[in-house]
């Protein structure tokens, strides 16, 4: 038996199913019980604070003039209370929520576009330029944003739209150097060699093998900007920077509720859970989303 | 029961002339079992693998990725990651080391037992001197002083051929080349002159040339301190000039034992005549096709019925997809010969080639 | 070393031009000024002031006499406080808020990495989830929400704590500092545990453990050095973190700190107390990043050949 290749018989043994990474990270999503719930309990809340004020009897700035300050009731349908100006505080915080999560959205998208861009550009063009990008990245990313993001708040005044570019030009250091790290090494990955030597345009090569690869950790980093951004939106909030009345978001309501916590603790505590509770679960969601795509931590 | 076929018979006959040599044994392996918990169930990397390593002898494993080769010794060293059991024995010099806490593991690691691994980068410590590597070792299993700990690990550097020794103790990793860095890991391994030097690949992650050197310098070192080695890669040429005699893994077995002799020249496993023959040569007709196992090591997790092999086997008949072969004595069993396979002989006899013959016409008929 | 030390300053110097150049034009172009008041000043007034205080004159020519006085260490006066020099000012309030800070960092820094490797070394059993819970707990909660709750709850219902101001002793400084190491702790350990658990993992471990060495001298000799790395690298954000926290705190607690200072001089559109604050806190960062930096070369000696 001369032939090159020794063995003829057919394979025995039944074939291997591929999975593909997204697959794969789907599934490991789905055992991550943290992570499953936690979406649960976003949903909840989000749609909560879109549909609920429709379904509650009071309005964003009614107010009841027999009930100033007054704890929970449910006789009179303040379920959360009351807050100094007589206003419903479950209505308000329902609304209050709408203005922090799309903060929250559009804030990380913002973060997002200004991140991968510059990342992009940076890691792409590599060499000197993108030393000096990436220099600029290092000393940005030591000082203190938030004093010049509450200096724009002061002398530019409040504007919503701003509030969103300003929040979100804060966070986008993290996005660029994760997207210009994931460029670089995909630029130098042999299989981009390969695809090139088997002609695959540029173009292609981006679409399916560049994109594709830095997808993972930016979705990861994404989840993982919105509670930060909700969180500097209620920094902002609090120190009186933030969004103007009638509008509210939780760091308004939390400010005003630590400023009469000893008298009306309700005031402090629904808005503080209602914060707390989505910024667990967007972090749980993040890290599950982590875990799913980059499984190390084993 | 494999003890007997892989035990070097503990009385060496000598000639007339020269009296019997007791040689002992080092390492004593019985029927080890790896398994690894995984998220699809658990898998079998070690089969329960039986071997007697006696000192001064060096021993080559040979194997592909999957084999199990490297696994079988991170058990004995008490290396496995978390989700790794290892069950069986494994003695060294008659005291029972597996499972044993890593405080007590830790007396005969590193000083009478010591590994060293394939990437020589990334298995030293980049941040700490080669000094402190080197010098904590003797520290802490000789009880020597910090000066005379420098003392010592300068001369082993000076052993395996390091120049300058003395400058280059002080200096960090990344200041080393590849094979200077693996020269510094071997240097390590012996500074407490063990009695069993495991090699994990020591070659692969280097250029043929510095290969050539390490292997060199490995041949000088067992030659001046007697030292027992396990040699494991999957490439044949390292074996050829360094050990006594072979073991062959496959998919968590061994398939074929022998001297480096019968196993060169004389393959009687149809994986270790592929392995063979797949070697390209210098003399070989540079215009033929160079030969090669078809199809791929087993999914360890859903092995083939019968033979591990019998999927990429080119003997393959009907007995090899039924039963599984054991390992069993053949030729010299004072040469510890053996292979698992259902096979006579290679060159095949005529009764096998009936048989396969016969198998063949049988199945193209269906 | 030396000269990646040096490289290192002379890279901070630019970058503490541009935070003064920046802060200046952004102040400068912002509508309002320190004298819109509600009544309107008479004239002439205005135009004296405006005068003392060099408001008149071209944008650049004030620039540049600001950068000249900065460098000098002059800020010059208060816009709003007029008894008050910026520096009289800084200078009050500074030892406030270094000793609260540089406090907070070192907890945040001492509990963030025991509990840290105490996470790694028991990964996967309940001692591991329970501190990493407790970690996210830190994480999530913003400390302005954190402050009132401990005050509330220590101050006001147990009374065991002063509710705020500094009168009441060292324990004044208890609930401001826990509040405001609580986020970088909790990062810090979530940090620790990650970076422990990859080292822990990697060849050069499975080498000291080959070598049979004990398992506390492999974690303390060779895990944490390694393991400790990207620790260094983030204390340098973490002391931005807490500075822009110390704002907040010093608020709720009522210290005199510079933060406090800051906030009412945004406010008060004080410029030069604003530009002072900004510029001061921004030069205490990038040195505090160059030590980092500085301890960073110290541990990993591949990176002096930068």
């Amino acid at each position: 038996m001369t032939d090159a290749t020794i063995g003829s018989l057919p394979p025995a043994a039944k074939p291997i199913k591929g999975r593909s990474l997204w697959q794969d990270a789907w599934r490991r999503l789905r055992t991550n019980k943290a992570a499953i719930v936690s979406l649960a309990v976003l949903a909840l809340i989000a749609v909560a604070c879109v549909v609920g004020p429709y379904l509650l009897p009071y309005g964003l700035d009614d107010v009841d003039y027999a009930a100033f300050t007054t704890a929970p009731d449910f006789a009179a349908q303040h379920y959360f209370g009351t807050e100094a100006n007589g206003r419903d505080l479950l209505v308000r915080t329902l609304y209050g929520g709408q203005i922090s999560l799309m903060v929250g959205i559009v804030g990380t998208l913002v973060s997002l576009i200004i991140g991968v861009t510059y990342g992009a550009t940076s890691g792409f063009l590599g060499g000197r330029v993108d030393s000096m990008m990436m220099r600029l990245v290092d000393v940005l990313y030591s000082l203190p944003f938030m004093f010049f993001v509450i200096l724009l708040m002061v002398f530019f005044g409040r504007n919503i739209l701003l509030i969103f570019v300003a929040i979100g030009a804060v966070n986008w250091l993290d996005m660029a150097r994760i997207v210009r790290g994931q460029t670089l090494s995909i630029k130098r990955k042999e299989y981009i060699e390969a695809a090139h030597a088997c002609g695959v345009s540029s173009w292609g090569i981006i679409r399916k093998h560049v994109i594709p690869n830095t997808l993972g950790p930016v979705i990861v980093y994404m989840t993982l900007t919105v509670p930060q951004v909700i969180l500097l939106e209620s920094f902002l909030s609090f120190l009186g920077l933030g969004v103007q009345e009638p509008m509210t978001s939780w760091g308004v309501l939390i400010s005003e509720g630590a400023r009469s916590m000893t008298i009306a603790w309700w005031m402090l505590v629904f808005p503080a859970v209602f914060l707390a509770i989505t910024l667990f679960c967007l972090n749980f969601i993040g890290d599950g989303l982590r875990d799913a795509l980059d499984p190390r931590d084993r | 029961m494999t003890a007997t076929l892989l035990t070097p018979p503990t009385a060496m006959t000598g000639t007339v002339a020269t009296p019997a040599v007791q040689t002992e044994t080092i390492l004593a392996i019985r029927n080890l079992v790896t398994r690894f918990k995984t998220g699809d169930g658990m898998v079998a990397a070690v089969n329960g693998i039986s071997l007697d390593i006696a000192a001064g002898e060096t021993i080559g494993i040979v194997g592909e990725s999957g084999s199990g080769k490297s696994q079988l010794f991170m058990s004995v060293m008490g290396l496995l990651a978390s989700n790794g059991r290892a069950t069986g024995s494994v003695k060294y010099r008659g005291q029972e080391i597996l499972g044993l806490p890593p405080a007590k593991l830790n007396r005969v690691r590193g000083s009478k037992m010591s590994m060293i691994f394939q990437d020589p980068m990334t298995s030293l410590n980049p941040y700490l001197t080669i000094a402190r590597q080197m010098t904590e070792v003797l520290v802490q299993h000789k009880g020597m002083s910090q000066s005379q700990a420098m003392k010592r690990s300068i001369e082993m550097m000076d052993l395996v051929r390091i120049p300058e020794g003395k400058r280059r103790i002080g200096m960090y990793p990344h200041e080393f080349s590849g094979g200077m860095r693996q020269r510094v890991m071997i240097a390590m391994a012996l500074l407490c002159q063990p009695d069993l030097l495991i090699a994990d690949e020591p070659t692969t992650a280097l250029d043929v040339t510095v290969q050539a050197q390490i292997l060199d310098l490995m041949r000088d070192l067992k030659r001046e301190f007697n030292t027992s080695i396990v040699l494991i890669t999957h490439d044949l040429g390292v074996i050829a000039g360094l050990a006594d005699r072979v073991m062959v893994m496959y998919a968590g077995n061994v398939i074929e034992a022998g001297s480096v002799r019968d196993i060169f020249y004389d393959p009687q496993h149809p994986y270790t005549e592929g392995l063979l023959q797949s070697m390209p040569r210098l003399n070989s007709d540079r215009h033929a096709e160079l030969p090669s196992i078809g199809g791929q090591p087993p999914n360890l997790q859903d092995l083939p019925p019968g033979c591990n092999f019998q999927p990429r086997c080119r003997y393959a008949h009907a007995r090899c997809l039924a039963e599984e072969p054991a390992l069993r004595p053949c030729g010299d069993p004072a040469a510890l010969r053996a292979k698992a396979c259902h096979l006579e002989q290679l060159p095949l006899t005529e009764a096998d080639r009936a048989v396969i013959d016969a198998d063949r016409a049988a199945r193209t008929r269906h | 070393m030396l000269s990646y030390a040096v490289r290192r300053i002379l890279g901070a110097i630019p970058t503490i031009l541009a935070i003064i150049a920046l802060a200046f034009f952004m102040i400068r172009l912002a509508p309002g000024g320190p004298f819109a008041t509600d009544k309107p000043l008479p004239v002439e007034i205005k135009r004296n002031l405006e005068k003392a205080y060099h408001l008149d004159e071209p944008l650049y020519m004030q620039f540049g006499r600001y950068m000249g006085n900065v460098l000098q260490g002059d800020f010059g006066p208060s816009f709003r406080m007029r008894d008050y020099s910026v520096n009289e000012l800084l200078r009050q309030g500074f030892p406030y808020s270094l000793q609260i800070g540089l406090i907070a960092v070192a907890v945040a820094s001492f509990f963030g990495i025991l509990f840290g490797t105490i996470a790694a070394l028991k990964q996967n059993t309940p001692g591991d989830y329970g501190t990493m819970a407790i970690a996210m707990i830190g994480i999530t909660i913003p400390n302005f929400v954190v402050a009132p709750l401990l005050v509330l709850l220590l101050a006001v219902t147990w009374r065991i704590l002063p509710a705020g101001g500094i009168t009441a002793g060292w324990t004044s400084f208890i609930l401001p500092i826990v509040a405001l190491s609580l986020p970088p702790t909790a990062y810090i350990a979530r940090l620790t545990r990650a970076s422990m658990i990859e080292v822990l993992r990697s060849n050069f471990v499975r080498t000291a453990r080959a070598k049979g060495l004990p398992e506390r001298i492999t974690i303390m000799r060779h895990t944490l050095k390694a393991g400790l790395l990207p620790v260094v690298s983030y204390l340098g954000p973490a002391t931005a973190g807490i500075i822009t926290g110390s704002i907040v705190i010093e608020q709720i607690f009522g210290i005199p700190g510079i933060g406090r200072y800051f906030i009412q001089g945004a406010l008060n559109r004080d410029y030069t107390l604003v530009m002072g604050t900004v510029i001061f806190f921004a030069v205490l960062i990038i040195l505090f990043n160059l030590l980092v930096d500085l301890l960073y070369g110290a541990l990993d000696p591949r990176v002096r050949y930068d």
